[in-house]
């Protein structure tokens, strides 16, 4: 049930090649990994090495660090010790931007692109075909659009004279300015519109592999729609719900652009999630170093997160 | 699911016949399955207006020079938008900047990816499993939360607003995922066949080249279409790491959009929000509903 077992043309005979690697290393060619043979792997390590790891490294001295791009740390940088962790666990600032983080990840993740992906999943198996087609399509393609493109369009939808007040309005209802008066939320919602559509992939993948004689059963048994849905569907999709929460989480964290472009963390800080705050301190107050103990401390969220989606990734891919 | 009971008569095996045995469709059912047909049909109208609004929105504005915030029928249709912004500075620049930086940094992930995923795919070694793990993990790990880093990094070694070393660190950043999915696709190519190539004496980047690439072309395709992708939506990496006007890719151009003539006209930003759009629409209507796979097999975990 791994979603990565959507890819096209896996599990032929190369992948169960475990049972004929024996009698193969007798044969000539062998399959050892010789000094020659790993050359190949030098490009990409290299610049994994330069990119990925040399960054992640050196945050964890400018994080200990007072760097600056103006000001004291600029001339000259010197140790600080704990004194930026110190400080951000100590800023108002700061833990307003751990709870917004939260509200963000868990109203527009865990709450709403999963479910939403599961019930656009769950009604695309019932739906009339042609309609599931355009359906999904628009929700696609609100998926695929570039970043700072679905934060224009997600702004003018929210904005005071934008689309939703003129759609809430014409019904007669009291128009709304949520960039405004509740802008995590409107933030919020326009990561669940631009991200839907990959919970909505996962699972609909995940859903046709489950065989209908299941269900069948399970009605025969007298059990309705809610009750198969809770204990048939659930459990078995109980992997590729836990990958996807995991993923998209992860994803959600690390959102930039999307809240950049439409409130720029605002106003007064009130949708400024920790990337927001990490940007405004490293560069709107040119404090580098401090603005890198706090990515450090995104980093390990991230890690953290990043380990449990490895222990939930079936064992087949990691081989 | 009344009819599918092994009793044999000329309905049921209509039934059986008619379409996946998993995706039960409304014909030929009970008025009870039709209903939640016509329900589930209904909901996912519902949810599909809700998110075609914004869509719609930039589509009309674009054809409308007196658009504003919210989505309107134009009065009058032109293309005047389009006109407005089509010159160098406005929009054929930033695309060629965006098709600089996005090509390039999909060849270089894609060329280091082929080559690692290789060895990681076809050799033993005690190595192997916590290499991969490595990989996965790094996968996770969101390249927001390095970009202040690489940043001060970029700035020490005199890299910073250099088209070179964001097309590097893009393709590195896209390395870990593009190496997970390329293995994977190249595990699905039989290695007898390679062996062949072997005993007539090819070498190996000749066979890897001339037998397992093509081999596993569509694979390739897709992680190639989403490795592109992914970068050509990325804001945060080009923000942080260009600065001067003439390197900007259209990611950053359309953020500052709005500054460069004072007040918004919001049909003309519809519309470059459109030209920029399109080549990742096309990519995925040429991919079709593969590359939808591909991306959720991906992970998408870029930041």
């Amino acid at each position: 049930m791994s979603i990565v077992a959507t890819a096209p043309d896996r599990g032929t005979p190369a992948q169960r090649g475990d049972e004929q690697r024996p009698h193969r290393s007798r044969s000539g060619i062998g399959d050892r990994l010789t000094l020659t043979r790993s050359v190949p792997m030098i490009p990409a390590l290299l610049l994994l090495v330069a990119f990925m790891l040399g960054p992640i490294v050196y945050s964890v001295y400018l994080a200990f660090t007072d760097n600056a791009i103006r000001g004291d740390g600029a001339a000259q940088t010197s140790f600080v010790g704990f004194d930026n962790f110190i400080d951000a666990f100590t800023d108002g600032a700061f833990w307003n931007s751990v709870g917004l983080t939260l509200v963000f990840t868990i109203v527009s993740a865990v709450i709403g692109q999963n479910i939403l992906g599961m019930v656009l999943a769950l009604l695309m198996e019932r739906a009339n075909r042609v309609v599931t087609f355009i359906v999904t399509s628009i929700v696609i393609a609100a998926w695929i659009l570039p970043e700072v493109v679905a934060g224009y369009l997600l702004y003018t939808f929210f904005a005071d004279e934008g689309s939703l007040n003129t759609i809430i309005t014409a019904v007669g209802l009291p128009p709304q300015d949520l960039l405004f008066s509740l802008p995590i939320l409107a933030v919020s919602f326009a990561n669940v519109w631009r991200g839907a559509a990959f919970s909505m992939l996962v699972y609909s993948a995940a859903l046709s592999s489950v065989p209908s004689d299941v269900y069948e059963s399970a009605a025969i048994d007298g059990a309705g729609p809610m009750r198969r849905f809770w204990s048939v569907t659930v459990p078995i999709l109980r992997p590729a719900i836990a990958t996807n929460l995991m993923l998209i989480t992860l994803q959600t964290l690390s959102v930039f652009g999307l809240i950049f472009i439409m409130t720029g963390g605002g106003p007064a800080q009130r949708s400024q999630t920790l990337p927001l705050y990490m940007y405004e301190q490293a560069f709107s107050y040119g404090q580098l170093g401090y603005g890198t103990a706090v990515a450090l401390l995104l980093l390990l969220i991230g890690a953290a997160a990043s380990l449990l989606y490895l222990r939930l990734l079936p064992e087949e891919d990691k081989k | 699911m009344t009819a599918t009971t092994s009793s044999g008569t000329a309905v049921d095996r209509t039934e059986e016949e008619s379409g996946s045995p998993l995706r039960p469709r409304s014909s030929g059912k009970g008025p009870r399955e039709r209903m939640a047909s016509t329900a589930s049909s209904i909901a996912m109208i519902v949810i599909g207006l809700a998110f075609l609004i914004p869509l719609l929105w930039v589509v009309l504005a674009s054809f409308d020079t007196e658009a504003t915030l919210s989505v309107q029928w134009p009065s009058r249709w032109s293309l005047d938008n389009y006109k407005a912004i089509w010159n160098e500075e406005t929009t054929f620049r930033p695309l060629w900047n965006s098709l600089l930086l996005c090509g390039g940094a999909t060849l270089v992930t894609m060329i280091a990816a082929v080559l690692c995923a290789y060895p990681l795919s076809r050799y033993r070694f005690r190595a192997k499993r916590p290499l991969l793990l490595t990989i996965i993990f790094s996968t996770g790990l969101p390249i927001t939360a390095i970009m202040i880093p690489v940043y001060a990094l970029f700035v020490r070694v005199n890299l910073i607003d250099s088209m070179f070393g964001a097309i590097l660190f893009l393709g590195a950043s896209a390395l870990p995922y593009a190496i997970f999915l390329t293995k994977g696709f190249m595990d699905s190519v039989p290695i007898e066949i390679e062996e062949s190539g072997w005993t007539e004496g090819a070498g190996v980047y000749r066979t890897l080249w001339s037998i397992v690439l093509p081999l596993m072309k569509s694979g390739l395709a897709v992680a190639t279409i989403f490795t592109f992708v992914g970068m050509w939506g990325n804001f945060f990496v080009p923000f942080m790491l260009l600065l001067s006007p003439e390197n900007l890719p259209a990611a950053v151009t359309l953020y500052t959009f709005s500054s460069q003539y004072g007040q918004v006209a919001y049909g003309q930003l519809a519309a470059f929000s459109i030209f920029y759009s399109i080549p990742v629409v096309v990519l995925y209507l040429f991919m079709g509903r593969t590359l939808g796979q591909g991306f959720a097999a991906a992970g998408g975990v870029k930041g």
